[in-house]
């Protein structure tokens, strides 16, 4: 009688379940995703070939195999009044359901190896590109071009944290992306300068770990224009979930005019070394660059995290001579967290964050680093 | 010579006795079975919706760190050592362990390497925060105070692993009872004797990796540094060769469980009871040249990846091979479906589902993509929790009447079961799309395209925890107001612990029994 | 005859027992370590390259031209400048070929470097020999000083006809804890 009862509420409820759960899915199957991307290149199209493919075989298998066993479980219950068999052991069933998943194995390892082989040609690329992962953003390295620079996540802290709405392109967003050529071969060489990390573009099909002192390899070829977004994907500490990988592929024209760009914009850097800035200019920029690579671990108000990031308060280089303040921004403090800035970042920008971090939150000191302070402080003077 | 257990805390102390001690353990493994979920649960409460809301980054890092290790250390290993302890002796008609001292001392250095772990969250720089894998450089130049202390634990529940194998593997070998051959032994018995060796071989393994960190920190070596002509990658190396072993170190004894309940529920000896054997022991041998296959991205000679690829899709035939003599052993059986049934039956489908995506996830090419994303975190909750878990639950329904003489309510064993498997499919199915869709492990937050996946997990996880309070609860009222159970317990089920009474004495077969 | 082991089989099968664990604790720690710098000299795992090379044919195959690439990294915390003069050169097998490396301190101490080479494709790594490299010693700069650090390299006739282009990545660490600033230490880089 309870069973019965139980049957019709169950016969009730499902079609009312089913249809709300159809109606939420109809709306989020636009937004939804939920399997691998095909990518925009052939290796990339490849593998999800190879995902697809071993997908229908596991479909296959667990139709067999459950199928027989839901089968049993439903006829061969004891409330069904069967006897059970006694049988246990068959050899020539053993065998075979050791043969048959071995032919499966054999079938599905002939196209992976087809691919693995691919993969790993990248010989004859028509330009190199070294990335080399940092705690926490990325550095491009166009070897043939002599441009470099870094790439940061650029989604504001107040999205993070829920006091912004968050924009489309939440954490996979950065101040300077990749930009490639379409079509060309790009090879990639991939290293670390402190921990491992691995650089990953789904849409490229590329992954490869980043291991400092160690280097790498992958390639691609983009067939379509575009921006394509990935993350770092090996653990690297604290805002491993924060360094993400935009990579924006142009026609060659474009492309090269955008190389050119950024070689007359690195002149125009360097020409700012020469010239003085006002206090107010240094502050606003110092803000800027405050933001993107020091309040990570020191902190938006440099209060840092007591016990790991030093506070930029009373006690610290922010609020000492400012020789050694400079010092410690340009050369990094060996053996601890904080990396020699001198290299990653401008004169001018080192000159504006310097200055920021002395006069913000309540850090009065009044006074200000020029650009050609710490070009002077870089060539040893 | 006292018959009974000694009065007051000291018998727990002192004991020597293996149900004793089988008990401590089952018990130690619940409480950090629970507090790896507290910790699993604020990893999902924060995984919840995009943004950060609960906690830092680094405190979320250290939270994946301690689940990992304190599931796989302090939850799954001592709960099968605590099994083991409780029905290898019954199953092999033994009187106790060969090694009763070593036993109790191998119980008790547990609880302070776990005391010394946890500690760690308060201490200053916060606890490990380097993932369960702890990667060099990560977790050497880069790691926070407390990982001497990690290191000094992970020693301790080395030792008291190794100490835990070494004892089964001489009871089993030296205490069966006369007419007990290796090939008439339950399989629970045969599965944990492989399992013991692959303990004691890779158990030293970690604790040298473990030791190479330590010096690395403090003394000034460089196997991993760069700098001094060491090498990342070989912490990796080494580390997997200790870890896949450690997988099935999880997984093997869980076979020995299933093939105890479903023949019983099936009324049905078990099928293929020698291949059984021998997928045990090929599983094992595989799991040593297979270790690479975690490392795929790290930049191999394909010559390498071809190898671990291959070895790697190797392991789906032994693994076949037990998953179809289950099937044949329900097939034609006379079916109940008591908790115990429906745990090991789930664990079966489930089980089966891990080994798919595993496979998948051998195929280096495709792997480039998987790897550390969450599809892999899909594929190893998937193994073992129905894997290690489910099996470990349907145990503890299945032997708790022999254990405390008491029989669990079915009804809310049952309730306990569908929460459960709702639960957990809810959690962990989504995260093979999340990961498919592109997300990478362990991070805080994440896109907004993942947020339906991630809510779903969320909550899940939450039903799967409230389902092992109730689990919790049946355990205890079942132990202090369950009804009689009778020595069978069930349908006339197969093996010696099912011969002494319900609740087993607290010595059996001082004088050994006959087996035919 | 002496008795290694106790009469009582449990006793002794324990104690094989434990000699095997103590037995794999050793494996790990002291034999596992060189094994594999042994393998990746042979396969050239992580493009290790080897050390000092003695040259011994001086013939040269000019039928076909390999690009060699150079780069430079500098680990976290190092404020030297390091980068090569040229970033690629075109060399025939067989030719030997001078590259420089300038470095410089700009930090007010003295500081000790070592540069770690690591080479691509790794089918390449036991093809590619240096006879000359100031990667084989650890570099001294006093506060303010720079250097040109010369490395002569030779590509093997024998590389494989696929391999046309190899790149050599130089990853410079700050080493000036570890050694102090004493004498001169000569730290082989291969361990």
């Amino acid at each position: 009688m309870l069973k019965r009862a139980h049957r019709l509420f169950a016969w009730l409820l499902a079609p009312a379940v089913l249809m709300i759960s159809y109606q939420t899915l109809a709306e989020k199957a636009e937004s939804l995703k939920f399997n691998m991307t095909e990518g925009v290149t052939p290796v990339s199209r490849e593998i999800q070939s190879l995902h697809m493919e071993m997908f229908w075989w596991c479909v296959a298998i667990g139709v067999v195999v459950f199928g027989i066993m839901f089968y049993s479980m439903i006829m061969h219950r004891k409330s069904r009044g069967v006897k059970p068999a006694n049988f246990h052991e068959s050899t020539g069933l053993e065998i075979l359901w050791t043969a048959i998943p071995l032919v499966i194995l054999v079938i599905m390892a002939i196209p992976a190896t087809k691919s693995l082989i691919e993969l790993y040609d990248s010989e004859e690329a028509d330009m190199t590109v070294l990335i080399t992962g940092y705690q926490w953003r990325w550095e491009y390295d166009y070897v043939e071009s002599d441009v470099s620079f870094f790439s940061n996540l650029s989604t504001p802290r107040d999205e993070i944290n829920g006091y912004a709405p968050k924009n489309p392109n939440y954490l996979l967003e950065v101040d300077e992306p990749l930009v490639v050529p379409v079509g060309q071969k790009i090879r990639f060489l991939v290293t670390a300068s402190d921990v491992i990390h691995s650089w990953w573009v789904p849409d490229l099909g590329v992954k490869r770990d980043a291991i400092p002192g160690f280097i790498n390899d992958a390639w691609a070829v983009i067939e379509e224009p575009g921006i394509y977004r990935g993350q770092c994907a090996e653990l690297c500490g604290k805002d491993h979930g924060f360094m993400p990988i935009v990579v924006e592929a142009k026609p060659q024209a474009e492309y090269e005019a955008w190389l050119e760009e950024k070689r007359a914009e690195a002149e125009a850097l360097a020409a700012l070394t020469e010239k003085t800035f006002t206090f107010d200019e240094l502050y606003e920029r110092g803000e800027k660059v405050y933001g993107q690579w020091c309040a990570a671990c020191h902190q938006a108000d440099g209060s840092g995290i007591p016990g790991t990031f030093p506070a930029l308060h009373d006690g610290s280089k922010a609020v000492g001579p400012i020789e050694e303040h400079i010092d410690v921004v340009v050369n990094g403090v060996p053996g601890t967290a904080m990396q020699a800035f001198g290299e990653q970042l401008s004169e001018v920008d080192i000159a504006a964050v310097v200055t920021y971090e002395r006069n913000a939150w309540g850090n009065n000191m009044g006074d200000q680093a020029q650009p050609i302070d710490i070009y002077n402080h870089k060539q040893g003077n | 010579m006292a018959h009974g257990p000694a009065k007051g805390i000291t018998r727990w102390l002192y004991t020597t006795n293996h149900k004793d001690i089988g008990s401590m353990y089952l018990w130690f493994s619940f409480a950090m079975f629970f507090l790896g979920g507290i910790f699993a649960l604020v990893i999902r409460a924060e995984l919840f919706q995009p943004g950060l809301q609960i906690v830092e980054p680094n405190f979320f890092n250290q939270m994946t760190t301690m689940h990992g290790l304190i599931m796989v250390f302090g939850a799954v290993m001592p709960a099968f050592v605590g099994l083991a302890n409780w029905m290898i002796p019954m199953m092999v008609g033994a009187p106790d362990m060969a090694l009763p001292r070593m036993n109790n001392w191998s119980f008790w250095i547990l609880p302070f390497a776990f005391l010394m772990l946890v500690s760690t969250l308060f201490m200053q720089g916060g606890a490990p925060n380097f993932g369960w894998t702890f990667y060099a450089p990560l977790s050497t130049t880069y790691a926070p105070p407390s990982v001497t202390f990690f290191i000094f634990a992970i020693h301790i529940m080395g030792a008291s692993s190794i100490m835990g194998a070494i004892n089964i593997i001489a009871t089993i070998l030296n205490m069966r009872a006369p007419g007990m051959t290796l090939m008439k032994m339950p399989l629970f018995v045969w599965t944990w004797l492989i399992t013991a060796y692959l303990l004691i071989a890779v158990m030293p393994v970690l604790a040298g990796v473990v030791t190479m960190m330590l010096m690395d920190i403090h003394f000034g070596t460089s196997f991993f540094d760069a700098a001094g002509g060491g090498d990342p990658v070989l912490f990796q190396h080494v580390f997997w060769f200790f870890g896949h072993p450690e997988v099935y170190i999880m997984i093997l004894p869980a076979f020995g469980i299933v093939s105890a309940i479903i023949p019983t529920f099936a009324r049905k000896p078990l099928f293929g009871y020698s291949s059984m054997v021998y997928a045990t022991a090929s599983i094992a041998f595989l799991s040593f040249i297979v270790w690479a296959h975690h490392m795929f991205t790290v930049g191999m000679p394909i010559a390498g990846e071809l190898f671990f690829m291959y070895a790697t899709m190797l392991i789906a035939v032994p693994t076949g091979v037990k998953v179809f003599n289950w099937v044949a052993t329900m097939f034609r059986g006379a079916m109940t479906f008591e908790t115990p049934m429906l745990f090991a039956v789930a664990f079966v489908i489930l089980f089966t589902i891990g080994g798919f995506s595993g496979l998948m996830l051998a195929i280096a090419p495709a792997d480039f993509q998987y790897h550390d994303t969450y599809f892999v975190v899909a594929h190893f909750h998937y193994v073992l929790v129905p894997g290690a878990i489910f099996s470990i639950t349907a145990a503890v329904y299945y032997w708790l009447p022999k254990w405390c003489g008491h029989m669990y309510n079915e009804a809310m064993g049952k309730a306990h079961f569908w929460l459960a498997f709702i639960g957990l499919n809810l959690t962990f199915f989504p995260m093979h799309f999340s990961g498919l869709a592109g997300m990478p492990r362990r991070i805080p937050d994440y896109h907004m395209m993942f947020a339906d996946w991630n809510m779903l997990s969320s909550v899940g996880a939450f039903l799967f925890g409230g389902a092992q309070v109730l689990f919790l609860y049946i355990v205890v009222s079942t132990i202090l107001k369950g009804k009689k159970a009778t020595a069978e317990v069930w349908d006339n089920p197969e093996g010696l612990e099912w011969t002494v009474p319900s609740p087993a004495p607290y010595h059996t077969f001082s004088t050994p029994p006959e087996v035919k | 005859m002496i008795r290694l082991l106790p009469e009582n089989p449990v006793a002794a099968l324990s104690i094989k027992l434990g000699v095997g664990a103590v037995g794999m604790f050793v494996f790990a720690l002291w034999i596992m370590p060189p094994l594999y710098n042994a393998f990746c000299e042979i396969t050239g795992l992580n493009g290790k390259t080897g050390d000092r090379y003695e040259a011994t044919s001086a013939e040269v195959d000019t039928s076909r031209t390999i690009k060699v690439q150079f780069v430079a990294t500098n680990n976290e915390g190092m404020p030297w400048k390091f980068a090569p003069k040229v970033r690629t050169v075109e060399v025939h097998p067989g030719e030997q070929t001078r590259i420089d490396f300038e470095a410089f301190n700009p930090t007010d101490r003295k500081m000790i470097g070592q540069a770690i080479p690591s080479l691509v494709p790794f089918k390449a790594s036991s093809y590619f020999h240096k006879t000359e490299c100031f990667c084989f010693n650890q570099q001294h700069l006093a506060a303010g000083e720079g250097a040109d650090l010369p490395m002569f390299f030779i590509v093997d006739r024998d590389l494989p006809q696929q391999i046309h282009t190899i790149t050599l990545s130089y990853t410079l660490f700050d080493v000036t804890d570890r050694y102090g600033d004493g004498e001169d230490n000569v730290a082989s880089v291969t361990q």
